[in-house]
């Protein structure tokens, strides 16, 4: 106690606090800076001349700004860029709808409906959170070529479908949703099956917008399974896109840079849209309670 | 449907029993159906055909007893691929672990724009490993002639370093920690801020009355023991991870002539043996067996270690 009081009088003190926290300022608006260096070099490389990116003497700023480079990118008929953003796009927002779908009806039929089996069930469920996704590839690489769906959409779709993840955030978030609304609607005479159309998604919309974001970021990102899946160029996602012509080093670094500058600019519109229902979403799925 | 219960309850039970167990299945059905053919047929596949020769072939055809695990144990190239882990993980789970904790402490005391600082630092979980891995080898780590880490280096009158062909020193371990720590950092950090959030104030009024001084000493007995459970969670996530990389790897070392040997983590291994020029299925799920074990142990030895599930005080 006398300590506090003292701090609370001392100059000295104050002075050290207010330079600390100064100090603390400064730091982060460097470290901010050198975050948002990468989504910069991204767009200056993206809009500048190739010589400007390859040039000996490199500069930070560009000597100009080069527009015509998105229009150049899905004019170049070596790189198929507008098919890989339809792939990417469908697969992301099926992958995002079915997920919903899936695990939420999951999650609320593990949450509410009694059975005697229901534990048993979760726990197999679960289990599957321990096993990483990436040790199933080679494996789950075998079970899809099994079914002839290597190149495929449905090969890139199905197997994403199941995620153990969204189904225990749902449950999690079903366990504590208010009983009383349901238990109005059992007495209106509705099902489960209307009760959770009806009563229960309506009033769940933060959460499905904290899983849909996750899922979508993580299917627009993903990269080994399309890399593996994804074989023939018409089967190729964004990512799998970028990645090829980087690798093959025939393409332009400019155009390189633009295709990989409007591949973000889906998500950083979802992101930024729905931001808040991530950082709820995670403080929500429960992994550190 | 009172008067049914009036009349027999016994048989209405049941007869609702059997409904709800209907019901549990139209619910929970087509995802545990799914769940089941797509994580548990492959896994069960993968150990089946770990014990046979399988090249370019998904059925297995002549039994090997032992003999892929015999090999795959004394590739030397499977044991690097650990080895490469292991450096890594050193690296990259201490360093995130710091820096996230550290985001979070500094964010959470701060006045003003701390919705900005956020959003800055949480920005590049957007970003793909990919596109950053892209940034990284073309734009900042770039070997020779451009790029902006050796522009900076040019400042100060060094020469260019080629940054991820030079093994002594291995530079090429700057290129790739800072790609992993710039993307996760970020999700790390709203962790860590969540669990700051429900650390309830009068523990800091208490210590504040005991005579803690602000900084250090409530950071170490007060707000860091808090947030066990959190700190836990976080690198039991980061190990786990770590296992998995793949992306930055693949797509800073690997270009049109392959890949390079060394920094070959196991999913790179695994990704060549099974999928590239030799197809050899049995040995690449042999290696997925083998992994799946090693992250079982480590990720059991990890919580043993650090406690989880022991409950706070």
């Amino acid at each position: 106690m006398p300590a506090s009081r003292e701090s609370r009088e001392n100059p000295v003190h104050d002075a050290l606090v207010r330079a600390g926290r100064a100090l603390r300022l400064t730091l982060l608006i460097a470290l901010a800076a050198l975050f948002l260096v990468p989504f910069y070099l991204l767009l200056r490389n993206g809009l500048a001349s190739e010589s400007d990116i390859t040039a000996p003497d490199w500069t930070f700023f560009p000597r100009a700004l080069h527009w015509s480079n998105v229009r150049e990118l899905f004019d170049d008929p070596n790189v198929p860029m507008a098919h890989a953003l339809l792939n990417s796009t469908l697969i992301a927002v099926a992958t995002t709808a079915g997920t919903l779908v899936l695990a939420s009806l999951a999650g609320y039929g593990l949450a509410r409906i009694p059975y005697r089996h229901a534990n048993a069930v979760f726990y197999a469920i679960l289990g599957t959170l321990m096993v990483p996704a990436a040790v199933t590839f080679v494996p789950s690489f075998v079970l899809v070529s099994s079914l002839g769906w290597v190149s495929t959409l449905r090969g890139l779709i199905v197997p994403t479908l199941f995620s153990a993840f969204a189904c225990f955030v749902f449950r999690q978030y079903f366990l504590g949703f208010p009983r009383e609304l349901e238990d109005a609607a059992q007495v209106d005479g509705l099902g489960y099956w209307r009760t959770y159309w009806r009563v229960v998604v309506p009033n769940s919309r933060p959460v499905f917008a904290a899983v849909g974001t996750i899922v979508f970021i993580g299917a627009w990102n993903a990269f080994l399974w399309p890399l593996v899946i994804g074989q023939d160029r018409d089967a190729w996602t964004v990512q799998v896109a970028l990645s090829t012509l980087n690798n093959a080093q025939t393409v332009n670094l400019h155009e390189l840079f633009v295709a990989a500058a409007v591949s973000i600019v889906p998500l950083l519109v979802v992101f930024l849209f729905l931001q808040r229902y991530i950082v709820a979403g995670v403080e929500r799925s429960g992994i550190d309670d | 449907m009172p008067p049914a219960v009036l009349r027999s309850p016994k048989p209405k039970a049941t007869r609702r029993q059997r409904n709800r167990t209907l019901w549990f299945w139209v619910f929970v059905g087509p995802f545990a159906v799914g769940l089941a053919l797509f994580t548990y047929v492959p896994l069960g596949w993968s150990v089946v055909l770990s014990f046979f020769d399988a090249h370019n072939t998904v059925t297995p055809r002549d039994f090997a007893g032992l003999g892929n695990y015999r090999r795959i144990l004394s590739d030397p190239e499977f044991r690097s691929s650990l080895t490469t882990f292991a450096v890594f993980s050193a690296i990259i789970v201490p360093a995130t672990f710091a820096l996230s904790l550290a985001l979070a402490l500094a964010v959470n005391r701060l006045r003003w724009a701390q919705a900005f600082f956020r959003s800055v630092f949480f920005l590049p979980t957007a970003c793909s490993y990919v596109v950053a891995a892209l940034v990284w080898k073309m734009s900042i780590f770039n070997g020779v002639r451009f790029g902006l880490a050796n522009t900076v280096l040019g400042w100060f009158g060094a020469e260019p370093v080629a940054w991820l062909a030079t093994t002594h020193p291995p530079w090429y371990w700057l290129v790739i920690g800072t790609v992993r720590l710039w993307l996760q950092t970020g999700f790390y950090m709203i962790l860590f801020l969540a669990g700051l959030q429900r650390i309830p104030v009068r523990l800091y009024e208490a210590a504040a009355l005991d005579g803690a001084r602000p900084g250090w000493q409530t950071f170490r007995y007060i707000t860091f023991p808090a947030l066990r459970a959190t700190s836990v969670a976080v690198a039991l996530l980061l190990v786990i991870n770590a296992f998995q990389a793949f992306d930055e790897f693949f797509n800073l070392l690997s270009d049109a002539r392959g890949y390079p040997p060394y920094a070959r983590p196991p999913l790179v291994y695994l990704y060549y043996t099974a999928l590239g020029q030799g197809q050899d299925l049995g040995l690449g799920s042999a290696g997925a067996v083998v992994l799946a074990l090693v992250i079982a142990v480590v990720t059991v030895v990890q919580a043993r270690w650090s406690g989880l599930g022991r409950k706070e005080e």
